[in-house]
C-alpha cells in the first residue's frame, strides 16, 4: 500500500473519531451545561440518561487524539505546540467532570451540590476550551487581538452547539416537565448555534482565501452546496418541529437533525483545509508516519472498528428508552 | 528559573504517578468482582451479592479517575516531548493505538453495563460484561506495558536517518524485559487491590460492622495477597536478574555499587554520595548482592563508575528500591500472619485489623517505588541508548508548562483527597446497612439439588434484595 493512500485512509479514520467524538461528547458535555443548579431531581434524570456512556464517550476523544499522534505526529507536536494552554484548560475541565459524575453519586449528600456544580463547570470548560482550540486551528493559529476574538467567538459557539445536542439528548431520553425545558432549550441554543455557524463560516472565508475560492469555484461548488443547503433545512425542521404542540416528531428526531448539522459542519470544515492538516501548513502527506507503522495499525483497526460499532450499538439497545433513575442494583 | 525539561519531568511525573495509582487497583479489582460474580452463579447467597455491589462502585469511582488522567497522558507525549514520537514514533504509535482499539473501548463501553445493567441484562449477559472489563483492563496493561518495556529493552527496529522503523512486531511487542514487567506488575496491581479490600473491610469491622460482607472480603484479600507475596518476591528477583543483564547501570543504582567489585555486599542503609561518588554510612551484608545476581559469592558487579555520564541519578534509584522491597517484604508478613490467624481462629485480632487499615494504600507505596526504580534508572535515557531524555523535550517557553505543571498539581491533590475521604465515607455507609436476614439465604440441600433449583432459588433472592 502507498504511503499516501495510507495517509488518506488514516485522516478519514481520524476525520471519523473527531466527528463521533464530537457527537457522542458533545451531547454529554451538553447535558453537563445545562444542568439546572435549582432542580436536584432533574439533574439525577439528567446524568442518569448519559450515566453508562460518557465512558466510552471520551475514549473518542483518546482514539482521535491517538490517531492523530499515532499517524500525523508532526501534526500533533505543530498544533498542541500553539494549543499547549487551552489543551491544558481542557484537561483540567474534563478530569473534574470526569470524576465529578462518580463522586457525586457515592460521597455524603452534603457535598452532592458542589460536585454538581464542578460538573457543570468543568463541562463549560472543556466545551469551551475546545471551540477555542477550534477557533485557532481555522486560523492557522494566527496571533493577535482579532485571532483571540474569533476563537473566543468559536469557544462560545462550539458551547452552544454542545449544548443544542445535550437538549436534543434530552428530549429523547426524558418526558415530562423536564423534556419541556429540553426543548425551550433547543429552541434557544440552535438560534444561537445557528449565528455561530455563519459568523465562523463567514470569517473563515473571509480570511483564508483558498478557502473561499474551494467553496466559490466551479465545478466544485456544484458538488458542495447541499452542505449549506441540508445545514440550514435542519436548522428550519429544529425551529418548526419543536413549536408544534402535537407530537408531530418522534423524540428522537431532533437528535438526528442535530446530529446531521454536526456532521455537516464537520465535512465543510474538512473540505475547506484537505488536504492540509495544519490549515496553512502542512499537509497530511508531509506529516504522516512510516507506512510499515500504518500498515501494522490497519489492519487491527480494520477489525476492530466495525466491532467497536457493533457493540457501541448493543450498549444502547441495552440502555435504550427513557432515562431512569441510575442504580448499580 | 526552571527549565523546559525539569518542569517538563516533573510534569509527567505527577501525570504518570497520579494515574497508575488508579489502574493498579481496577486491573485486578475487576477479577476480584468477577470471583464475586462466580460465586453468586454458585451458589447465590446475598453475601457475595452485597460484596460484589460495594466494590462495584469503588471500581467505577477508580475507574473514572483512570480514564480522566488516562486522556491526560495521551496529550502528554506529543505537547511536552515532541522528540520522542519524533525519533520512535513508528514503534511507540502503533502500539498505542492498539491499546485504545482494543482495549480503551472494549473497558469503557461495557463498563456501562457492569455497571447500570444488573436489571436490563440477563445474570448471565451481566457476568460476561464483568469478564469483558476484566479482560480489557489487562489488555490495556499488555499494550502499555509491551510500549514501556522497549524503551528499556528496545528489539526488532533499525535506525534509518536517526528515526526507528520496525522491522518485526514480534520482536518489539516481546521485547526481553516484557515478561517480567508484565507478570511483575500485574502481581503489583493483585497485591494493591488485595490490600485495598483488606484494608477498608477491616476498616468496616472495626467500626462495628458484623455483618458477614466485610469478613468475607477480608478474607479472600488475605488469602490471595498471602499467596502473591511471595510469588511477587520470585518474579521481581527474577525481573532483577533480566535487568542486570540489560541494564547493568540500573542494578548498579540499585545497588550503590560505584566500583566494579567482586563479592559486593547488599546495602541495607547508605547515603549515596554522587559528588564524591561513593556511599555514606554504609550498613552491608557481605557478598549478598554479587550472590543474589550473580548466584557466586564472588561474582562481579559492574560499578556506575564504568558508566559515567550515562547511568541514573543514585540516590533516588537506590531508596526507591528499598522503599519497595521493604514494603513487599511487610506486605508478605502481615498477609502470612493474617492468614495464620484465619486458619486457627477463623478471626483477625483488633490489632492486627488495625494494621490491615493502616496498609489500605500499600500497595500504591511499593508499586509508585517500583516505578520509580525502573524508570528512573533508565536515565538519562527515554529509549534506552537511542534517544535521551533531554534530546526529546519541547520548546514551549517553561512558562506555559509551569502553568500547567500548577494546574495538574492543584487539581489531584484535591482529587486524591476526595477519592481517599470518598472510599471511607462510602465503608462507613455501609457499616450502617442491616444484615440480611436467614431467611434470604437460600436453603441448599447438596449440590444436585442446588443444580435444580438454582434459577427460582436466585430470582426470590434477586428479588428480595430488590435487584433482578
Amino acid at each position: 500500500m502507498s504511503a499516501d493512500f495510507l495517509a488518506t485512509i488514516f485522516i478519514v479514520l481520524m476525520g471519523i473519531a473527531v466527528l463521533v467524538y464530537a457527537i457522542a461528547d458533545g451531547y454529554d458535555l451538553g447535558t453537563g451545561i445545562l444542568l439546572p443548579l435549582d432542580n436536584e431531581k432533574h439533574r439525577d434524570t439528567m446524568i442518569a440518561s448519559i450515566g453508562p456512556f460518557w465512558d466510552a464517550n471520551e475514549t473518542w476523544l483518546v482514539l482521535a487524539v491517538g490517531l492523530l499522534l499515532i499517524a500525523f505526529p508532526k501534526a500533533h507536536s505543530q498544533i498542541f505546540y500553539h494549543l499547549y494552554i487551552p489543551a491544558t484548560f481542557m484537561l483540567a475541565g474534563l478530569i473534574l467532570r470526569g470524576v465529578s459524575f462518580d463522586f457525586r453519586a457515592k460521597t455524603s449528600v452534603s457535598q452532592k451540590p458542589l460536585w454538581d456544580k464542578a460538573f457543570k463547570f468543568g463541562s463549560l470548560l472543556t466545551s469551551f476550551c475546545q471551540g477555542y482550540m477550534l477557533g485557532r486551528y481555522v486560523l492557522g493559529f494566527a496571533e493577535g487581538w482579532q485571532a483571540t476574538g474569533f476563537a473566543v467567538l468559536s469557544g462560545l459557539g462550539v458551547s452552544a452547539a454542545y449544548g443544542l445536542i445535550g437538549a436534543a439528548w434530552l428530549i429523547y431520553k426524558t418526558e415530562g416537565e423536564l423534556q419541556q425545558k429540553a426543548k425551550a432549550w433547543l429552541t434557544m441554543l440552535s438560534r444561537i448555534t445557528f449565528i455561530g455557524i455563519i459568523a465562523v463560516s463567514l470569517a473563515n472565508l473571509a480570511v483564508n482565501p483558498d478557502v473561499f475560492s474551494r467553496w466559490f469555484e466551479l465545478p466544485l461548488a456544484f458538488f458542495v452546496i447541499p452542505i449549506p443547503a441540508l445545514c440550514l433545512a435542519c436548522f428550519a425542521y429544529l425551529e418548526w418541529t419543536v413549536s408544534q404542540q402535537k407530537r408531530h416528531f418522534r423524540d428522537i428526531s431532533p437528535l438526528l437533525a442535530v446530529m446531521l448539522i454536526f456532521t455537516l459542519s464537520f465535512c465543510g470544515l474538512g473540505f475547506s483545509f484537505f488536504p492540509e492538516i495544519v490549515p496553512g501548513g502542512i499537509t497530511i502527506w508531509e506529516a504522516a508516519a512510516a507506512p510499515e507503522s500504518l500498515q501494522f495499525l490497519l489492519i487491527g483497526a480494520l477489525i476492530v472498528v466495525p466491532t467497536i460499532g457493533v457493540y457501541t450499538g448493543y450498549s444502547y439497545w441495552v440502555f435504550r428508552g427513557k432515562a431512569t433513575a441510575l442504580s448499580y442494583e | 528559573m526552571l527549565d523546559v525539561l525539569i518542569l517538563s519531568r516533573i510534569q509527567f511525573a505527577a501525570n504518570i504517578s497520579f494515574h497508575i495509582l488508579f489502574p493498579t487497583i481496577t486491573i485486578a479489582l475487576c477479577w476480584f468482582l468477577l470471583y464475586f460474580k462466580i460465586r453468586q452463579h454458585i451458589t447465590p447467597h446475598p453475601v457475595w451479592q452485597r460484596a460484589y455491589r460495594f466494590w462495584v462502585k469503588i471500581f467505577a469511582l477508580t475507574f473514572a479517575m483512570g480514564v480522566v488522567s488516562g486522556i491526560t497522558m495521551s496529550f502528554q507525549f506529543g505537547t511536552n516531548w515532541p522528540g520522542f514520537m519524533e525519533t520512535v514514533g513508528n514503534v511507540a504509535g502503533p502500539l498505542l493505538g492498539y491499546e485504545v482499539l482494543t482495549a480503551f473501548f472494549l473497558e469503557a463501553t461495557f463498563l456501562g453495563i457492569m455497571l447500570f445493567g444488573q436489571g436490563r441484562v440477563s445474570p448471565r449477559t451481566h457476568t460476561l460484561a464483568t469478564v469483558i472489563v476484566a479482560i480489557g483492563t489487562t489488555l490495556s496493561a499488555f499494550w502499555i506495558l509491551a510500549l514501556n518495556s522497549w524503551m528499556h529493552t528496545p528489539t526488532g527496529f533499525e535506525m534509518r536517518d536517526g528515526v526507528a522503523f520496525p522491522v518485526s512486531w514480534l520482536e518489539i511487542i516481546f521485547n526481553p524485559s516484557f515478561p517480567f514487567r508484565m507478570i511483575h506488575v500485574l502481581i503489583a496491581s493483585g497485591l494493591t487491590a488485595a490490600f485495598l479490600i483488606a484494608g477498608i473491610s477491616a476498616y468496616r469491622i472495626l467500626k462495628g460492622d458484623t455483618k458477614k460482607t466485610p469478613q468475607q472480603s477480608l478474607k479472600i484479600a488475605i488469602i490471595v495477597a498471602a499467596i502473591l507475596a511471595p510469588m511477587q518476591a520470585l518474579v521481581g528477583d527474577l525481573h532483577g536478574l533480566n535487568t542486570f543483564e540489560y541494564q547493568p547501570q540500573k542494578v548498579a543504582a540499585m545497588e550503590g555499587v560505584w566500583e566494579t567489585e567482586k563479592g559486593a555486599p547488599m546495602l541495607l542503609f547508605a547515603i549515596p554520595n554522587e559528588k564524591e561518588r561513593r556511599n555514606d554510612f554504609a550498613i552491608g551484608i557481605p557478598n549478598l548482592a554479587s550472590l543474589i545476581l550473580t548466584h557466586s559469592a564472588e561474582g562481579e558487579i559492574k560499578g556506575l563508575n564504568e558508566f559515567k555520564g550515562e547511568h541514573p541519578p543514585v540516590f533516588a534509584v537506590f531508596w526507591s528500591f528499598r522503599t519497595m522491597v521493604g514494603m513487599g517484604l511487610l506486605m508478605l508478613i502481615i498477609s502470612w500472619i493474617s492468614l495464620a490467624f484465619l486458619l486457627k481462629r477463623g478471626q483477625l485480632p483488633k490489632p492486627l485489623l488495625m494494621v490491615l487499615c493502616g496498609m489500605t494504600f500499600s500497595g500504591w507505596v511499593a508499586t509508585l517505588a517500583g516505578w520509580y526504580v525502573t524508570e528512573i534508572g533508565r536515565q538519562p535515557y527515554l529509549v534506552t541508548g537511542i534517544l535521551k531524555t533531554a534530546d526529546a523535550v519541547t520548546t514551549l517557553p517553561p512558562s506555559h508548562v509551569g502553568l500547567s505543571l500548577s494546574i495538574y498539581l492543584t487539581l489531584y491533590a484535591v482529587l486524591l483527597c476526595a477519592y481517599i475521604y470518598t472510599l471511607f465515607s462510602m465503608a462507613r455507609k455501609a457499616v450502617n446497612t442491616p444484615e440480611y436476614e436467614e431467611s434470604d439465604i437460600p436453603h441448599v440441600a447438596s449440590p444436585h439439588a442446588e443444580h435444580f433449583h438454582e434459577q427460582p432459588v436466585k430470582k426470590v433472592i434477586d428479588e428480595k434484595l430488590g435487584g433482578s
